[in-house]
């Protein structure tokens, strides 16, 4: 029981690490990136073609990654966001859908179906683990996870309460005509938000290849937990998706408890359980639009 | 000296002409009140000199230089800066935050935190409130003092006014009294008369989009301003467009 929740509480800081991105360019941008689990896989064969081709270790390769995530989240909220919002607010939600399928689909034509791992490229750690007390064993992959996952959540929080350019992307996600008149320029206030979301999937991309393998179609699961543990975490706020994360691995981790196909079930009934909650009891403004959306708000 | 210069501006909504051909200047120092009813289009002139709304036609100078093409946040840099009608903070921030935003555009002046505190003495007890908390008067008071930490030029204030309190009028009037004392060139819409005399140098009455009087407010009188608020003497020059 005692090894089966800490195992949980180490997955559920790989889950709040793959939905870090997705729960900041939610908080900040209120956009729903669908091709948040597409990013992460390509990240995934980025660092596998540099250990395959290159030897370099995934740590070396996130290097490259991360700036090369940004780059791609700037460039991504630039050019197809910020156009694609002056039609509607789901607007942005599709294109990144429409990215998604783009994605899943030039991986899959240039690395085909094989399945991919960074395990080869760290060594040991692929399948080291600590002993804790009580004679519970955790792996060093996932407690470096979630490691990674609190320091990310945390950082990012940092930043956006004390630095200027953080104050500068919350007041342009509350209010970006007001940003402008106060001297913001929310444009680029924007894109340095939707940069810092992507670039931090390269952490996750590294956390998923070395965990498991993946494949080129691998990204809609890893969008579906990430969504699932941002939206138990209070869908907005950093380090409520690191609880969202835990008690969506706890939840599964029951699930499986009570039967051996429930893992996945168990995720998903907290998921919806949380979700009817807030929409019918917690008042807040992501409840408003969501209940907006479904129609039930002016 | 000539600071602000607005050339035969127009705004439209659509159909509707908001601001028709407008020319006035604003020299350095000055404080200058825009009078006018609902729909004049004194709110449409002071947001598209703030860069919020783009002209259809003219040209805005400041400070010699055509702005017309700049965004909002450009013009902020150049310093001129807008306090909007309703206040516009942002909720979710607290008053200091708030008042930090402002200092972001880094002009370089004598506004800090610490000096919006102390012609403000009611905010620094809500210092870590967030703005949505706040009464009228402080949310005003914040919006000010926001606008102040870019370290203006030019200020314009859009029915400050609006929606509080005499009393808490009375307040934010007598902590713009010594704002004045600095020099800083002002700008300001207000619909209640008796302040706006007091406080200002020269009067500019709008009516239906276009600047009916243009006079310093020793060269005019109640009855004169009101005659060109409700434009009971169409037709008749009364010192408009220079």
């Amino acid at each position: 029981m005692l090894n089966q929740i800490a195992q949980a509480i180490v997955l559920g800081g790989y889950y709040a690490l793959i939905a870090c991105g997705l729960s900041f360019m939610l908080s900040v941008m209120r956009v729903i990136n669908l091709a948040h689990g597409s990013l992460l896989v390509l990240g995934g064969y980025f660092l596998w073609y540099l250990g395959e081709n290159y030897e370099v270790s995934p740590f070396v390769g996130l290097l490259a990654l991360v700036p090369l995530l940004a780059l791609i989240g700037w460039a991504l909220q630039r050019f197809l966001l910020a156009r694609s919002a002056r039609g509607g607010e789901l607007l942005p939600i599709l294109t990144t859908f429409g990215l998604s399928i783009v994605l899943d689909n030039l991986l899959f034509e240039q690395f085909g179906a094989d399945t991919r791992s960074l395990a080869p490229y760290i060594g040991d750690m692929a399948w080291d683990s600590y002993e804790l007390p009580a004679g519970i064993f955790v792996g060093k992959v996932g407690v470096l996870t979630l490691v990674a996952a609190i320091v990310l959540l945390g950082g990012l929080q940092l930043f956006l309460s004390r630095t200027g350019t953080g104050k500068a992307i919350r007041a342009t996600a509350e209010d970006a005509d007001t940003a402008g008149i106060v001297g913001i320029d929310a444009r680029k206030a924007s894109a340095i938000a939707s940069a810092i979301a992507v670039g931090s999937i390269g952490i996750a991309s590294a956390a998923l290849g070395m965990r498991a393998t993946f494949d080129a179609y691998a990204g809609g699961a890893q969008l579906l937990f990430a969504f699932e543990a941002t939206i138990i975490g209070g869908a907005g706020s950093l380090w409520g998706t690191l609880i969202g994360g835990i008690v969506l691995a706890l939840a599964q981790t029951a699930g499986a408890a009570i039967h051996p196909q429930g893992f996945l079930i168990g995720g998903h009934l907290a998921f919806i359980l949380v979700l009817f909650a807030r929409f019918f009891f917690l008042p807040g403004e992501f409840t408003y639009r969501l209940r907006r959306i479904a129609g039930l708000a002016k | 000296m000539t600071l602000l210069s607005i050339e035969n501006l127009d705004v439209r909504y659509g159909q509707f002409n908001a601001v028709r051909s407008v020319s006035l200047k604003v020299g350095a120092g000055e404080v200058v009140a825009m009078i006018g009813a609902n729909g004049a289009g004194k709110t449409t002139l002071l947001r598209t000199l703030a860069g919020a709304i783009r002209p259809a036609s003219g040209r805005i100078l400041f400070k010699g230089k055509d702005v017309t093409g700049l965004s909002a946040h450009q013009r902020v840099k150049s310093g001129m800066v807008l306090v909007p009608e309703g206040r516009r903070l942002f909720a979710r921030m607290t008053v200091e935050e708030n008042l930090q935003l402002g200092g972001l555009v880094k002009r370089g002046g004598d506004w800090s935190v610490d000096r919006i505190f102390s012609i403000f003495p009611n905010l620094v007890k809500r210092r870590h409130a967030k703005t949505g908390t706040l009464s009228g008067g402080e949310q005003q008071a914040t919006a000010i003092g926001r606008a102040l930490m870019t370290n203006p030029d030019i200020i314009f204030f859009d029915e400050i006014s609006l929606g509080l309190s005499p009393l808490v009028i009375d307040q934010v009037y007598a902590s713009l009294a010594e704002l004045l004392k600095s020099g800083v060139t002002v700008v300001l819409v207000e619909q209640d008369l008796k302040r706006a005399m007091a406080v200002a140098g020269r009067a500019i009455c709008m009516l239906e989009g276009q600047v009916v009087l243009d006079r310093p407010m020793a060269h005019t009188s109640r009855d004169e301003i009101t005659e060109a608020y409700f434009g009971l003497k169409r037709g008749q020059n009364l010192g408009g467009a220079h």
